[in-house]
């Protein structure tokens, strides 16, 4: 029951995951981008689309990053350069791409492919417990932890993760130093496009094998809530967003179980915790919360731009 | 930096195109099914010639040169959406002179009822609201348009201008039941849901009951998505019941696909819903459920165009079954054995004689209650306002 329900938390959750860690480092550099949402539905057609003209799944997994990629340009270009509210430019690009992926998924909701399957890992898939939990997996989730480490060693041990973190906290340091901010911002948000299309890839062509118009039904959007929730650090994102998974493998492993708890309470759960959780770490968190973000919270909508 | 420099202009470039693009394709997609019946509409005959035929004692729907089909999904959706657009095309051989208009992806509210009044301006006099969500929307266009004839499935509201039809699909869900409980080993069924809506109970009990008749320790554990159609959810729902030996699962659903194939993938039976989906799982499918609507829709057509609707039964709430054809048993899949597939035929055969009833009682509630009295056969309507499992089925109702 309990190696069915942590198997079940990684399964649900590593979607979430690649999500979740693209925004971070959209944040990192002080964009908050709902439209991660968009991101995810693009990239989850995308790859489906690809992987069923080419027959492979790889390829498909490269157009989902394209594709998450290309909607968070467009909220990088509103909200950079047009100097466009954050939150709003999200949402439309969010309903944006729910429109087009909608228009232009018509096509492939019948189509099968073969995806990225399971691959258990020689040995390591053969402990007991701890084996199916972790190692039977596809690519892609064996793929999202390492990811996450890299981000936090790119992050805190790099140039590259200095600036990118100077950009989101004073931009007019980065700016002192040699750097422009804007480029950074595109870079960052661009970025974090492509992560959460590749989340959206691992839903389509490694999870569930299937385009449905809306598919993530609003996993984009609970990443950017974990994103506050992980203190805008890649590590504690992991928990985070398999905490999310596991509540939601949990609430069906209950009803499989036949626990007399109504299954809409239960489908509450994983959406109740991460409020749960926010309301519980917010306070704390606000000191880890980059200096950027502040003016996109508390009211402006945008960041600064005053010092340039 | 030169090349540095060029690459900002060079990508707001590229984003205006692309925004651009988005902005031209982003109206495209919202109103896509109005967007799709002009499209499928080919020349559209002149209705001027129809209108000089005298219309001054025509009874409603007749006279028009199109007919128009609203669904709330694609039309490949190996589910309910796809069972309909085949019925459309049955009607579109059936009456060659009309012309078939479908809008798929129709949602459940006003935008349906933009989308009946672009059809019926297209020359419609018989519309086709084929998802449960629409029945209001047509309601509301049908007031607006005595002339025109609406032709809902699966509601019980009607109008003086609106009829409504379904399919008695829980006995093919019963004959599947007994196919499932011939076929699983460990004797647990998973049966995967959306809401506790009649027709869900009402599906989940038959399938159980056809289980428990051959196999009298079967259980079926129900689990609610919370959604009709969330492939994630689906996927992790069959995980879960597999986990818990569980080796046949079966849904209700709109989309199928995502259960079927992976619990094909997870290596365990499955039976279908709505349409043949054998192609996706060909080890483990076993049977399925689907709807027919080709013979009912050209009825019910012909019988607008001759007058005959109005006062008939399907101006009223017409309901049907495995005895017209409209709802039927999916081919059976290659590991199903013979002898399991002829005791179902003969089965079926009973029940077509109305010599077997599935709900006749006694029927004991999952709390022990008796809820139809030995020897009673419930009527249609009354079996489609179900509100409790039956003894075996595991899982509760959300209240």
């Amino acid at each position: 029951m309990l190696e069915a329900i942590l198997a079940g938390a990684i399964r649900s959750g590593t979607s979430v995951l690649f999500a979740c860690l693209g925004e971070t480092v959209s944040e990192r550099a002080g964009i908050v981008n709902l439209g991660t949402e968009g991101s995810m539905l693009g990239g989850a057609l995308a790859a489906f689309a690809a992987t069923a003209y080419t027959g492979n799944p790889y390829a498909g997994v490269l157009a989902g990053a394209a594709a998450g990629a290309i909607f968070a340009l467009l909220h990088a270009w509103l909200v950079v350069t047009r100097n466009a509210n954050q939150l709003v430019s999200g949402l439309v690009v969010m309903i944006l791409a729910q429109g087009v992926t909608a228009f232009f998924g018509r096509t492939f909701v019948d189509k099968q492919i073969v995806g990225l399957n399971t691959q258990p890992i020689p040995f390591l898939s053969d402990i007991p417990f701890v084996g199916p939990i972790l190692f039977q997996h596809d690519i892609l989730t064996y793929l999202a932890v390492p990811l996450a480490i890299a981000l936090w060693y790119g992050f805190y041990r790099t140039k590259w993760g200095l600036v990118l973190r100077a950009v989101g906290e004073r931009d007019d340091v980065a700016y002192a130093s040699g750097y422009n901010p804007d480029r950074v911002r595109y870079a960052a948000v661009t970025l974090g496009g492509a992560l959460a299309g590749i989340g959206g890839a691992q839903l389509s062509v490694a999870y569930t094998l299937n385009w449905v118009e809306e598919m993530t039904q609003g996993r984009g959007l609970v990443a950017v809530a974990l994103v506050i929730f992980a203190a805008w650090s890649p590590l504690r994102a992991i928990l985070g967003c398999y905490l999310f998974g596991g509540a939601t493998a949990l609430q069906l492993a209950l009803q499989a179980q036949g626990i007399p708890i109504s299954p809409f309470f239960l489908s509450m759960v994983p959406y109740l915790l991460t409020l749960f959780v926010l309301l519980l770490v917010a306070q704390k968190q606000r000191y880890a919360m980059p200096e950027g973000l502040r003016a996109v919270f508390e009211g402006k909508g945008n960041y600064s731009t005053q010092n340039r | 930096m030169k090349t540095r420099k060029k690459l900002l202009p060079f990508l707001s470039l590229v984003l205006i195109f692309a925004f651009v693009i988005s902005a031209c394709a982003a109206p495209a997609a919202a109103p896509a099914p109005g967007a799709e019946a002009p499209a499928a509409a080919e020349p559209t005959e002149a209705p001027a010639a129809e209108a000089s035929v005298t219309e001054a004692e025509m009874a409603p729907g007749m006279g028009g040169s199109a007919i128009g089909f609203l669904y709330v999904g694609p039309c490949d959706d190996y589910g309910y959406n796809q069972a309909a657009c085949a019925g459309a095309d049955a009607v579109g051989t059936a009456f060659p002179d009309m012309e078939i208009l479908e809008a798929e992806n129709v949602p459940e509210n006003q935008e349906a009822e933009r989308v009946m009044e672009t059809m019926i301006r297209q020359g419609a006099k018989i519309i086709f609201p084929t998802s449960y969500g629409h029945l209001d929307p047509a309601l509301e266009v049908a007031k607006r348009h005595p002339d025109v004839v609406f032709l809902h499935q699966g509601g019980q509201k009607t109008a003086e201008n609106l009829g409504t039809y379904f399919g008695t699909i829980w006995e093919t869900v019963y004959l599947s039941g007994v196919a499932a409980g011939h076929m699983s080993e460990t004797g647990k069924l998973g049966y995967i849901v959306a809401f506790p809506i009649p027709q869900v109970l009402l599906n989940i009990n038959a399938f159980t009951l056809g289980a428990r008749s051959v196999n009298p320790d079967a259980t079926t554990t129900v689990v609610f998505t919370a959604s009709w159609c969330d492939p994630g959810q689906q996927a992790e729902a069959v995980n879960s019941l597999v986990a818990q030996d569980v080796d046949v699962i079966t849904q209700h659903q709109d989309c199928t696909k995502t259960i079927i194939e992976t619990a094909e993938r997870a290596g365990v039976m499955s039976v279908g819903y709505h349409a043949d989906a054998s192609t996706l799982a060909p080890e483990g499918w076993i049977t399925g459920s689907m709807w027919d609507w080709s013979e009912l829709y050209a009825k019910i057509v012909a019988s607008v165009e001759d007058g005959t609707w109005a006062g008939g039964p399907y101006s009223g709430n017409y309901r049907t079954g495995v005895s017209e054809g409209s709802v039927k048993l999916a081919p059976f899949g290659k590991n199903v054995p013979q002898a399991v597939q002829d005791e179902i035929a003969a089965l079926q055969a009973q029940l077509l004689s109305g010599e077997f009833f599935p709900f006749e009682g006694p029927i004991v509630d999952q709390n022990g209650v008796e809820q139809i009295a030995a020897g009673v056969r419930l009527s249609v309507g009354e079996l489609e306002s179900t509100n409790y499992l039956i003894e075996g089925v595991v899982g509760t109702i959300p209240q």
